[in-house]
């Protein structure tokens, strides 16, 4: 039996930068099969857009809601009939017809996979969501032994900002893609080496204040396992004291330009600890600058008290 | 935003190398056509891989300085500029010295003694990669030397650069070469030495994409024309280009790079493609372990290639051709560019060739040693001055390709069968083979045997006629494996070789044709040592840009050094298995799809490591 439900699409959720004005045809509904429901969806929209519209839950870790999707991490897999390999359900777009399978032996294989060659090379301890997973599907990263290859490395500290801790680095390219072309045009990172040496890094990599970094901190905000992290967070973590539990968040706006960005103050015992702001914010799309994200050691000046 | 750049300065050699590279290259057209200098990256950008050169060439490394004045000339950033660099493995982002040796320690070398060169090389010459002195030395992937192995490739940079292959190499050579540079190396063995069925005038006379190979001057246009040249772009213009594609999609001929998709629906799809411009590449970065008759074929007859890519740009209306070939292979890459000059010279290329009323002209693109460059998506990353890490799929390149458009990506061997096709007729070339796979078929025969090199044959004749043909296993030996499509390809057993080598037969025999490597094991091959350089390569050449081949290439290798070396863990032929189903179900690209498909088959039909 298959049943027949228009799906709703959250529009914003296949890009949430600023809309140009639609001045185009609108868009056709698409027939899809999935799961052995037939559904409709909007022309233009993927698969993943088209799990989400049904409630289908499928673990994402390098796609990025504001960010053009890389379909590199492969968690996203799902099977598509007549497709020989399974396809990246985060960039992959519903065509007529098409007939998906989210959760066969071979989805659940792949991502099963995908999670322990992760987990057995990089640090997934500060990313969200990962352990559900790994229990979900049964991950055991260990089975690879002591010798297994992976990417541990001391925690790059060269400014006051912000730090880098490519140990848990899962290479999903977020922060080269919000540091170049697609956010700040700053160009000050990419994706350097080949294969399983491959890694993030300036030219020659240099240390943050000798590149192009105007620290604006939007890496941090893509990034999905906490290998970029506010030196705050860092360093709490590193004396125990970090606790998202009693953390709070506050929306404020910026008090520095007329922009007026939105800011999100994650605050701990009463001390700003982090500086976000909404993903789905019209105007920053999470964005800040340096002021937004980093200047807020003034409100907690504690000589003035 | 304005770019930062580092403040190192170059030196003068850098400055002079720039110079000589930069404004003289047309690979900037295309992007410069499509976007006009104002889209999100340089108009300079296409010319990063050949100003990367231009430094590696001149001064030996890629240093701080050449790199930001590199970045300044191109308006490229600094970083993506190194991210590009430190891609590839023939550029150095440390100084090194001039003189590097290469020596190849894959497939087909090892069957030749290549193990043993390499310990050798070791003990007299020291440690590879040691940055002292003025040469050094570094195991190589296949320099695609296999009929005469084991192989190496000189490289010293300086003004001019120089470059020299010796095959086969004793360490002797590798020692003379790294003392002296390799003017004191003997000539390399002419191209034809590489074409055994050349050597007799029966089996000369069945040959048709290697006919001219060693019969004329590849350096000549003339003897080129005399030899049948430019007879097949008369009878494509004489046709039209709709009839072109007709004749081609007749033809049955389907792609020889490996994926064997038909010919004539790539050509009829960019043709169709009302989007211009149309590009049209030519994919001779062949660098599958085992694979070399692409550069036979444009050592040989390099005007053929010239003929063939402007029929197909005839047909499909591209008016740029890149001809994408790989690093390792200075002898085709002299012969081709002086080709090239030769026919713009005399009209068969520019802007009306051979005042048919048609423009076509060529660049060759040099590849800097990266074999996922051959995916023919990351060929355009790599022609556009970005990684070479392939795109996804779809769109498919006929729709969006090269700097965004209608692209065909065509093998060599591919593209110079349209000149028989032009000249006999897409129903009569369907009538050579089988119905299934038509045509003939150039194989990489190499390994044991008596004559390595490649063999030309009408797909048909079975795999143990091939090896015949070849001469067999050398006396005293006897046939343990054939490998079929090189490291992505898969091992049959010596009582599996009479299956009749076409697509279909192949694929009944449960294997594949691949790029037309056949590299034929005796006993002598230790699989063990074998099966690691395999995982070895594909853990070197991931792009890295997916997790399964990323990691999932380490861990197979892992898992490999411990089943055939030990420590042994219980389950470790179960992690080998599982680790190979999600490269091949989840990658992004066929080099991770098929890193596990030679291990798998020699557990499956070799039974080794059980």
């Amino acid at each position: 039996m298959t049943q027949t439900d228009t799906a709703r699409i959250d529009t914003t959720r296949i890009d949430t930068r600023p809309q140009e004005t639609p001045v185009g045809l609108p868009r056709r509904a698409v027939t899809i099969q999935l799961d052995g429901h037939e559904i409709k969806v909007p022309e233009g929209a993927t698969i993943l857009d088209a799990c989400e519209s049904r409630g289908t839950a499928v673990p994402t870790l390098c796609y990025g809601d504001t960010l053009d999707p890389v379909n590199a991490c492969r968690l996203c897999v799902v099977e598509v009939e007549n497709s020989r390999v399974l396809v990246p359900s985060c960039s992959r777009k519903v065509e007529p017809g098409m007939v998906v399978h989210t959760d066969t032996e071979r989805v659940r294989h792949s991502r099963k996979m995908v999670l322990e060659l992760l987990g057995s090379s990089v640090d997934l301890s500060a990313a969200p969501s990962v352990a559900g997973w790994m229990k979900q599907y049964g991950a055991d990263p260990t089975r690879y032994g002591e010798i297994a290859k992976t990417v541990k490395q001391p925690v790059k500290i060269d400014n006051e900002l912000y730090v880098r801790d490519y140990s848990r680095c899962i290479l999903c390219y977020k922060c080269v893609d919000a540091c170049g072309e697609q956010w700040q045009n700053s160009f000050a990172i990419t994706v350097a080496g080949r294969g399983f040496d491959a890694h993030i890094s300036t030219e020659f990599g240099v240390e943050l204040p000798e590149s192009a970094c105007v620290y604006c901190g939007n890496c941090i905000a893509v990034c999905p396992t906490g290998a970029l992290m506010f030196k705050t967070e860092h360093d709490m973590r590193e004396l125990g004291t970090w606790d998202e539990s009693a953390q709070r968040q506050t929306d404020t706006i910026c008090p520095y330009c007329g922009v007026g960005c939105t800011l999100t103050l994650h605050t701990q015992d009463n001390e700003i600890v982090k500086v976000t702001s909404p993903l789905d914010h019209s105007v920053t799309s999470g964005n800040l600058c340096i002021k937004g994200r980093f200047g807020f050691q003034h409100v907690q000046n504690h000589k003035r008290d | 935003m304005d770019l930062r750049f580092p403040e190192a300065e170059p030196t003068v050699a850098e400055v002079q190398a720039l110079d000589a590279v930069l404004g003289v290259s047309v690979v900037a057209q295309g992007w410069e056509r499509e976007h006009g200098g104002a889209h999100r990256a340089s108009a300079l950008r296409p010319r990063l891989l050949g100003a990367l050169h231009a430094l590696q060439d001149r001064v030996g490394w890629i240093s701080p300085g050449g790199l930001g004045e590199l970045s300044r000339r191109l308006d490229v950033p600094p970083a993506d500029a190194y991210g590009v660099a430190s891609f590839y493995a023939m550029f150095a982002l440390e100084q090194r010295p001039t003189t590097v040796v290469h020596v190849c320690a894959d497939l087909a070398c090892q069957t030749l003694g290549a193990g043993a060169l390499l310990d050798s090389v070791e003990a007299t010459c020291g440690i590879p990669n040691e940055s002292g002195g003025t040469a050094s030395w570094h195991p190589s992937p296949c320099l695609g030397l296999c009929e005469r192995g084991p192989a190496v490739l000189v490289t010293v940079a300086g003004d001019p650069p120089r470059e020299a292959v010796i095959a086969p190499a004793t360490p002797d050579d590798v020692a003379v070469a790294l003392r002296t540079g390799p003017n004191a190396l003997a000539e390399q063995a002419a191209v034809v030495a590489a074409v055994p069925q050349a050597a007799s005038a029966d089996s000369a006379a069945n040959l048709v994409l290697l006919k001219r190979v060693g019969v004329v001057d590849p350096l000549s246009v003339d003897d080129y024309r005399a030899h049948g040249g430019y007879q097949a772009l008369r009878a494509a213009v004489a046709m039209g280009p709709a009839n072109v594609i007709r004749e081609v999609t007749e033809s049955n001929l389907v792609g020889r790079g490996g994926a064997a998709f038909p010919a004539g629906r790539k050509w009829a799809a960019v043709a169709g493609q009302p989007v211009r411009t149309h590009y049209l590449v030519c994919n001779a970065d062949e660098s599958e372990p085992g694979t070399f008759k692409d550069r036979v074929i444009i050592e040989g007859d390099p005007f053929s290639v010239i003929e063939a890519m402007t029929i197909c740009a005839y047909a499909t209306g591209c008016e740029i051709g890149y001809v994408y070939l790989r690093g390792e292979y200075p002898r085709a890459r002299e012969h081709l560019q002086h080709a090239i000059q030769a026919a713009r010279e005399r009209g068969l290329l520019g802007p009306d060739v051979m005042g048919f009323g048609f423009a076509f002209d060529i660049e060759i693109v040099r590849g800097a040693g990266a074999y996922i460059c051959g995916e023919e998506t990351a060929i355009f990353n790599s022609i556009e001055g970005y990684r070479g890490e392939p795109r996804s799929k779809p769109p498919f390149p006929v729709e969006v390709g090269l700097f965004g458009k209608p692209t065909v990506v065509n093998n060599v061997e591919t593209l110079v069968n349209v000149l028989p096709i032009m000249l006999i007729g897409g129903p009569a070339f369907a009538s050579i083979g089988t119905t299934g796979s038509t045509g003939t078929k150039v194989f990489c025969v190499s390994g044991s045997v008596e004559r390595a090199g490649v063999y030309e044959v009408p797909f048909g004749v079975t795999l143990r006629e091939l090896i015949d043909l070849a001469g067999g296993v050398p006396k005293g030996r006897s046939l343990k494996a054939v490998l079929m499509g090189g490291a992505a390809g898969s091992f049959v057993r010596a009582d599996e070789i009479d299956f009749p080598l076409t697509l279909e037969g192949a694929r009944a025999a449960n294997t594949t044709l691949g790029s037309g490597v056949v590299m034929v094991l005796d006993d002598s091959v230790d699989m063990a040592v074998f099966l690691r350089r395999i995982a070895a390569f594909f853990r070197d050449e991931s792009c890295g840009q997916c997790v399964p081949c990323r990691v999932g290439t380490v861990r197979q290798e892992e898992a490999l050094v411990r089943l055939t070396i030990g420590p042994r863990q219980e389950h470790d032929m179960v992690l080998l298995r599982e680790v190979g189903q999600v490269m091949r179900d989840a990658s992004i690209c066929g080099l991770g799809q098929t890193a596990w498909s030679a291990i798998e088959s020699a557990i499956d039909r070799l039974g080794v490591l059980t």
